[in-house]
């Protein structure tokens, strides 16, 4: 997510550079211009290959228009959002970040709940500490990684084991699900906890171990159009899209929950 | 401003050349100051004295001391080598050496991940010596040495060029048996770029952020140093970022002006009149 | 011949034999790129030639390939650079007291004896000072009492007086002629002067291998070799300095004991002291008859030779030379056994303590 960011970044710099030294090229293209201009979406590392399917039938059914996709951390995104970025359409992996935009008035309608995700334990292929349960994560020796309680992750995860009535003494706290499953995947970790979509897509390298106090931590996923957004229409559009049928399927198919 | 610094000397420098010197400075300075334009003043003190905050300061410079050590030991005797040695494939190994000075400091936190991890290289045989280093502050210690080590390598490597080895030559015809050549004359000598190399390995380990997330974890007061703590609290508390962001920034600009202030060089009589 | 070397490196050519007498100076003159300072790296042990052997009372140094090579700590044969090389951040004391302390004397025992040679090289009072407070003949002085400490069975001197200036080299040379008298050591230079003054025999290097060996004075006089034919184009005149920019002649020279030179004396010259007087061929003006006028020293010398020398006419005589046009020898009519008179100005007469 960081390595996307950097390159971006820089090239915005870049950009910013060459239109100050006053050098007489064309002005980027505005995102604005035409029926089919391009619309920026701006999602949650988590909706990646969903809404990359999704882009994909949006071009279909709008020839023409180009969509942009940006993902990275929900807070990440509205950080960007809040100074500025031109995104139209923003889809977050909690309520919070979504909140604190509506708050500064930086969203031009309601957000809608479009799905949910759950979290489920995922232990190394081999199981090596041979966890079946949520109890199992706090047996003595175990080494447990967890998201940070400060990213919606890590969020849940309390929240679960609140519902399980244990306390869990984390190896560590990572920043992000990336993390987790890569300590995880090499057996660094012997268990940790993330969403159910992102041990589908880990598939393979991880074992994902259901359990049953997950129920009590669901995040669901808003989606919204941005304010000042020149694409008003094809954002609407494009949020009819994620939260109509072809949104449903795709979703449900990738093991999200729907609202 | 130039003509002020030098008043005799004539610098050679096109005018215009300021131009794009001007905007070279501005690229390092400028985000600086817009660094601390945004930080709360006003909840400056209890942010960065957060006990969260204060565990992630001490394990940074605990772990950015252990590193700059754990340098010394392994990066003198590889600076000499590389320097003063001569055997095949030296061009390559020095190169290879110096790998984690360009690479993506994730990518040596996996490459770390392979060799220490249980499930690493090494891992079976120091869990049969009972030495877990997965999720310790031990981990922390040596992601910081892998990015770190090459720039003591490269700062010892060229104070010994440059030092050359005829000081060694008249010792050793003297009398002087290696190990006292290398005691009495070359360390003293090369003195000035060991304390400077061990001043950037020290900043580079305090910086540490990609290797240390990939391979240590991000645990308070045992894994989490300044930059992942600066990271995490990003997602929630952006003052609190801020304002520690500018705590590492007075550190890192503490240690590099150590590292460039030559009159401690200059004492040592190294090139003096 | 207590040490004896023989040794062979080919990536530089290099292919020589020496040997030394006990308290024997050698002096190795030769051009640029000749191999000199090889001679002394392979000495010291600094560089491993392909082989060869050397023994110094009695040690084997090396005996390649295949055997011994004995590390330059070992060896005991001390090496004097052109630069200083004093350890710039040790005091002067501590330089000097380097090498006992490196042989294994305490610290007080090794600066007891540092404090000795510093005082053998007039350098007591710098005792205190960095080698960055030196002036370049102080800091060779320290060197040479730094190579002295030590206590070498052999003292390599590698153009030790070549970075110094005019001003500080006679009194290093003087220095050295002192502390090398009755020692073994080998001096690389390119200064006739060294050699003539320093060593008691020289050998003439030229591309690697050595084409000439004897005493000073013979190949001074008959070179055989090209560089020592290029060397021997100077006049020489050894005795006693008597008063200001005066020399008293001492007889080995051909010209009779006693016989005086005036020239401009070197500022460290004084009378009482054994000098030397040095002046160009072309500098010498040629008659038949006495000439005076002065400031010109004239000295009435017999023909011993008469050869072509670069486009000139060299007159051997009296152990002096003279370069004159071909004309001018035709005028004089020059065969060996005539009776001149060879005239130079004070002014190309330069006169130096030894």
């Amino acid at each position: 997510m960081r390595a996307l960011r950097g390159p971006a970044a820089l090239a915005a710099a870049g950009a910013l550079a060459l239109a100050g030294c006053g050098a007489g090229g064309t002005a980027p293209a505005e995102s604005g211009n035409g029926a089919g201009g391009s619309l920026t979406v701006f999602a949650a590392a988590s909706l990646q290959q969903v809404f990359t399917e999704l882009a994909g039938a949006f071009e279909q059914q709008h020839p023409g228009t180009d969509v942009v996709l940006n993902f990275a951390g929900s807070s990440d995104l509205a950080t960007q959002i809040t100074a500025g970025a031109p995104a139209d359409v923003f889809a977050a992996a909690d309520t919070r970040t979504m909140d604190q935009l509506a708050a500064a008035s930086l969203l031009a309608g309601e957000p809608e709940e479009f799905a949910s995700n759950t979290l489920t334990i995922v232990v190394p292929p081999d199981n090596p500490a041979g966890i079946d349960s949520f109890a199992d994560l706090a047996e003595p020796g175990t080494a447990v990684v967890v998201c940070a309680p400060q990213v919606p992750c890590g969020a849940a995860a309390e929240k679960a084991a609140a519902a399980a009535g244990t306390t869990l003494q984390p190896a560590s706290e990572e920043a992000s699900v990336t993390d987790v499953l890569g300590k995880v995947s090499s057996g660094e970790a012997d268990a940790g906890l993330v969403y159910i979509t992102d041990a589908r897509n880990a598939a393979g390298r991880v074992t994902a171990v259901p359990f049953a106090e997950a129920a009590a931590a669901v995040n669901t996923y808003p989606i919204a159009a941005v304010d000042g957004s020149g694409q008003q229409q094809l954002a609407a559009e494009f949020i009819d899209l994620v939260t109509g049928g072809t949104g449903r399927q795709v979703l449900s198919a990738a093991g999200f929950g729907l609202p | 401003m130039a003509r002020s610094a030098h008043p005799a000397g004539y610098s050679g420098l096109p005018r215009w050349i300021m131009v794009p010197a001007a905007l070279g400075f501005g690229a390092v300075l400028l985000p600086l100051a817009a660094l601390a334009a945004r930080v709360d003043w006003a909840g400056f003190l209890p942010l960065v004295t957060s006990a969260s905050s204060l565990a992630a300061l001490g394990l940074s410079l605990r772990t950015a001391a252990a590193s700059t050590v754990l340098c010394l030991v392994l990066g003198i005797p590889t600076a000499l080598v590389l320097a003063r040695a001569s055997f095949p494939g030296q061009q390559l190994l020095r190169a290879l050496v110096l790998l984690p000075l360009v690479l993506p400091p994730v990518v040596g936190g996996i490459a770390l991940l392979y060799t220490f991890g249980r499930r690493g290289l090494l891992g079976p045989a120091l869990e049969v010596a009972g030495i877990q280093i997965a999720f310790s502050t031990a981990a922390v210690v040596l992601a910081q040495t892998f990015v770190a080590l090459p720039f003591l390598v490269v700062s010892l490597e060229g104070a010994l060029r440059t030092a050359g080895h005829r000081y060694e030559a008249v010792a050793a015809t003297l009398g002087a048996r290696p190990t006292t050549v290398l005691t009495r004359v070359t360390l003293p000598l090369i003195l000035p770029g060991l304390a400077s190399g061990a001043v950037l390995a020290f900043a580079r380990a305090l910086g540490e952020f990609g290797a240390t997330l990939t391979f240590a974890g991000s645990l308070q007061g045992v894994t989490r140093t300044l930059p992942l703590e600066i990271y995490l609290q990003r997602e929630t508390d952006p003052d609190a970022a801020v304002a520690l962001s500018l705590v590492l920034v007075a550190v890192a600009a503490a240690v590099v002006g150590l590292a460039y202030r030559r009159t401690l060089s200059g004492a040592l009589g190294v090139g003096g009149r | 011949m207590t040490f004896q070397l023989e040794a062979a490196v080919a990536a530089r050519d290099f292919a020589a034999s020496l040997a030394l007498a006990p308290g024997e100076t050698v002096a190795v003159l030769g051009p640029n790129g000749a191999g000199k300072s090889t001679l002394l790296s392979v000495t010291a042990g600094l560089l491993r030639p392909d082989a060869g052997r050397a023994m110094l009372d009695g040690r084997t140094l090396f005996d390649l390939p295949g055997g011994t090579w004995l590390a330059p700590h070992l060896r005991g044969t001390a090496l004097l650079a052109q630069q200083p090389l004093l350890f710039p951040h040790l005091s002067v004391l501590e330089n000097v007291a380097f090498g006992p302390r490196s042989a294994g004397a305490g610290r007080h025992g090794a600066r007891q004896n540092a404090r000795h040679w510093l005082a053998e090289v007039d350098a007591l009072h710098l005792a205190g000072r960095r080698p960055g407070q030196l002036s370049g003949g102080q800091a060779q002085r320290v060197a040479v009492a730094r190579a002295l400490a030590a206590g070498p069975q052999l003292l390599l001197l590698d153009e030790p007086m070549s970075a110094l200036d005019v001003e500080a080299a006679p009194m290093l040379r003087r220095l050295l002629k002192r502390v090398l008298a009755g020692r073994r050591a080998i001096i690389v230079t390119h200064d006739v002067l060294d050699a003539l003054l320093l060593a008691d025999r020289a050998v003439v290097m030229e591309a690697g291998r050595i084409t000439e060996e004897g005493p000073v004075r013979r190949i001074l006089e008959r070179p055989r070799s090209r560089f020592a034919a290029g060397l021997a184009g100077l006049n020489l005149l050894t005795g006693t300095i008597t008063g200001d920019g005066i020399l008293a002649t001492d007889g080995t020279s051909g010209l009779a004991a006693g016989a005086t030179v005036t020239g401009t004396a070197d500022p460290e010259a004084a009378p009482g002291q054994v000098g030397i007087a040095v002046f160009r061929p072309a500098e010498v003006a040629v008659f038949r008859e006495p000439v005076h006028g002065s400031p010109r020293n004239t000295f009435a010398v017999t023909v011993t030779d008469v050869e072509p020398h670069g486009g000139h006419i060299r007159i051997h005589a009296g152990g002096l030379y003279a370069d004159i046009t071909a004309a001018a020898a035709a005028d004089l009519d020059v065969a060996p056994g005539l009776q001149l008179y060879f005239a130079v100005k004070a002014t190309a007469v330069d006169i130096f303590p030894a």
